[in-house]
């Protein structure tokens, strides 16, 4: 029963996600392999090897891998994937891109977004934004997964795996990157964040969702995440999107501003621990989820949580 | 260019409905409830239609693979500006089984067919949530791929497409042909007006089976049951700010 994980990392240090992800592989078995696969990645590729769990790290080192395409990658893949029954991903934007290929190169199914293991066959994910829960048996020989990562716990140091090279295939050459707008953020990372300040269409444009949201937000320590509706507005840049299509978060305090509590924002903040929920509309749906709520207008309240905290 | 664009679009839920799980657990109500095009299928037949109307291609056509009832969704596509429409016709048990690999398959099939430079699909079908169709497609063709469009542009043989990724945005250039799946913010559909919706009627709408492709849509996953999950109770209300920040500091290990 051997399991490949797929690291996702910028080279130099694991994504968080990929300790979700192998605390999820370590529920199928008592260790996995981890594949970091990029350019100039051995920083990566130890950090990897740190974690507790860890087998073996394959690491495969070549120019054509430093963007991530999913057409390399997933051929990559696919030449190491004899004698694994368990190839898992996170599913971020990372892990959607290139895991369908794997599983349609291989002949098998993927398992989309997995939210617990029930047993070597068998796992749970939602469907319907959330609003229904499958519990699915892959009859397929090699289980390809997704992992949606704040369901499972992140996986601890104290590792000492060995490190391999791996051969990766030559370059597909189909794809070029262009430019890549990454925004850059002193905030802790949205998918990861204990404390998540999210603002919605109320904040009425970017100016006040900077104005109100940021201080509290500097405040809490907090990442700052929005609903569709205000990034389609272009209060905020695209991923801080919290939601069915967007991110999805659990952090242990979620504080929604100016958001209704459309079932697409629900799916993505849901299972957050505790929920606060400050908007005018006494019926916004959002209260329906929040344990504190607070009906007033949030260009008065906002700035005076922020002041008493 | 004379490029033809293929456009595969699902019949789901409507996006306002609430959905309930049977009572048997099996699967989700189905019967009598509002169903509509996927909302990410119908931005990518607005782009094929723009496409189409500045020029860079020739014919829209659209394809699902359901039931007999999902005509429905091809004449709103064809009321939207497609051109042609195809079913891939499976009976209602299939139709319930149907997975995102099979469908890649017959899509697969038609592209063979149809020879399109261009597929756009939607990320992600929003009743299974699956995001996998369109990249199979690819990987099946041996086709690059750019997923979660926010903007595309056609020219030179190349797709420049920028895409929505976790950490921002990233534009890549393809080789065509390709697939190209498409994200929120990429276009925002128009409505079908009454004239289009009756010259709908009258576009070509070709019915074909699964069984005639040679593709076995036989289902790797088994659902064992589908659960509501556990319900989120509303807390409560506090009267002004000072309670909120009395109670959050109450609450162990958050702020
Ligand atoms: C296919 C699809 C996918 C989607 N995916 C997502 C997704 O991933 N994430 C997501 O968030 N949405 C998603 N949506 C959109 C979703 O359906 C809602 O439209 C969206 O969440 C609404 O955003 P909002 O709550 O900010 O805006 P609104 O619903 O307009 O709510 C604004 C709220 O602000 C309150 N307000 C206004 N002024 C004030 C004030 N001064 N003080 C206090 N409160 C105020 C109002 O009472 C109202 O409740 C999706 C939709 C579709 C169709
Ligand atoms: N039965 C189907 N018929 C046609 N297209 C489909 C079908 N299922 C999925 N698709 C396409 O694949 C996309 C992604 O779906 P999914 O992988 O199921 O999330 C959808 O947005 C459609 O464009």
């Amino acid at each position: 029963m051997s399991i490949l994980v797929i690291a996702e990392h910028d080279n130099a240090t694991l994504k968080a996600g990929t300790r979700n992800t192998l605390s999820a592989a370590l529920k199928l078995g008592i260790t996995a392999d981890i594949l970091v696969a990029g350019y100039n990645c051995q920083p990566a590729a130890r950090a990897a090897a740190s974690l507790a769990g860890v087998n073996k790290v394959k690491v495969a080192d070549a120019a054509h891998l430093a963007d991530g395409f999913a057409e390399n990658l997933a051929s990559l893949v696919v030449s190491i994937a004899a004698g694994y029954s368990y190839i898992l991903a996170p599913a971020s934007t990372y892990g959607k891109n290139f895991m369908p290929r794997v599983a349609a190169l291989l002949d098998v199914a993927q398992i989309s977004e997995i939210s617990a293991v029930v047993d070597a066959n068998t796992f749970v994910r939602p469907i319907y934004a959330g609003n229904a829960l499958a519990t699915v048996e892959s009859k397929d020989a090699v289980k390809v997964i997704t992992v949606r990562t704040t369901s499972f716990d992140a996986a601890g140091d104290g590792g000492s795996a060995a490190i391999e090279n791996v051969l990766s295939p030559a370059d597909l050459g189909c794809t070029t990157l262009v430019e890549r707008e990454l925004s850059v953020s002193e905030r802790p990372e949205l998918g990861a964040a204990k404390i998540v300040v999210s603002g919605g269409r109320g904040l009425g444009n970017g100016e006040n969702y900077q104005r109100v949201l940021a201080p509290l937000a500097d405040k809490l320590g907090a990442a700052l995440g929005a609903s569709r509706a205000a990034v389609d507005a272009g209060f905020v840049p695209n991923d801080y999107q919290v939601g069915q299509t967007g991110k999805i978060v659990a952090p242990q305090l979620y504080i929604a501003v100016g958001i209704s509590g459309a079932i697409q924002h629900l799916a993505g903040m849901k299972e957050s621990k505790v929920i606060v929920a400050i908007n005018k509309d006494a019926d916004a749906p959002i209260f329906q989820v929040a344990d504190y709520g607070l009906v007033g207008d949030l260009f008065e309240l906002v700035p005076q949580l922020t002041a008493a905290l | 260019m004379s490029m033809k664009i293929l456009v595969p679009i699902k019949r789901v839920v409507d996006y306002n409905v609430k959905i309930r799980v049977k009572a048997d657990n099996s699967a989700v109500e189905l019967d009598n409830v509002k169903m509509s095009m996927n909302p990410f299928d119908e931005i990518a037949v607005e782009e094929a239609v723009r496409l189409k109307e500045a020029g860079v291609a020739v014919e829209v056509v659209v394809v699902t693979c359901g039931i007999a009832a999902a005509q429905d969704i091809l004449r709103s596509a064809l009321a939207l500006g497609a051109d042609r429409a195809i079913l891939v016709e499976v009976d209602v048990a299939q139709s319930e089984t149907l997975q995102p690999l099979a469908v890649a398959k017959l899509l697969k099939a038609l592209v063979g067919q149809e020879q399109p430079g261009l597929v756009i699909c939607g990320k992600q079908a929003i009743d299974d949530d699956a995001n996998q169709t369109g990249q199979m497609l690819a990987a099946l063709q041996g086709w690059p791929q750019a997923t979660f469009a926010s903007k595309v542009v056609i020219a030179d043989g190349k797709a420049t497409v920028t895409r929505e990724v976790d950490g921002g945005l990233e534009t890549l250039a393809v080789t065509l042909p390709a697939v190209i799946s498409t994200d929120l913010r990429l276009n925002e559909p128009r409505y079908a007006t009454l004239p289009n919706i009756m010259k709908a009627k009258k576009k070509p709408l070709n019915i074909l089976t699964a069984a005639s492709l040679g593709v076995d849509v036989a289902p790797r996953l088994i659902t064992r049951s589908v659960n509501e999950p556990p319900k989120r109770t509303a807390g409560i209300r506090v009267g002004d700010v000072a309670q909120l920040v009395d109670k959050l500091k109450n609450e162990p290990k958050i702020i």
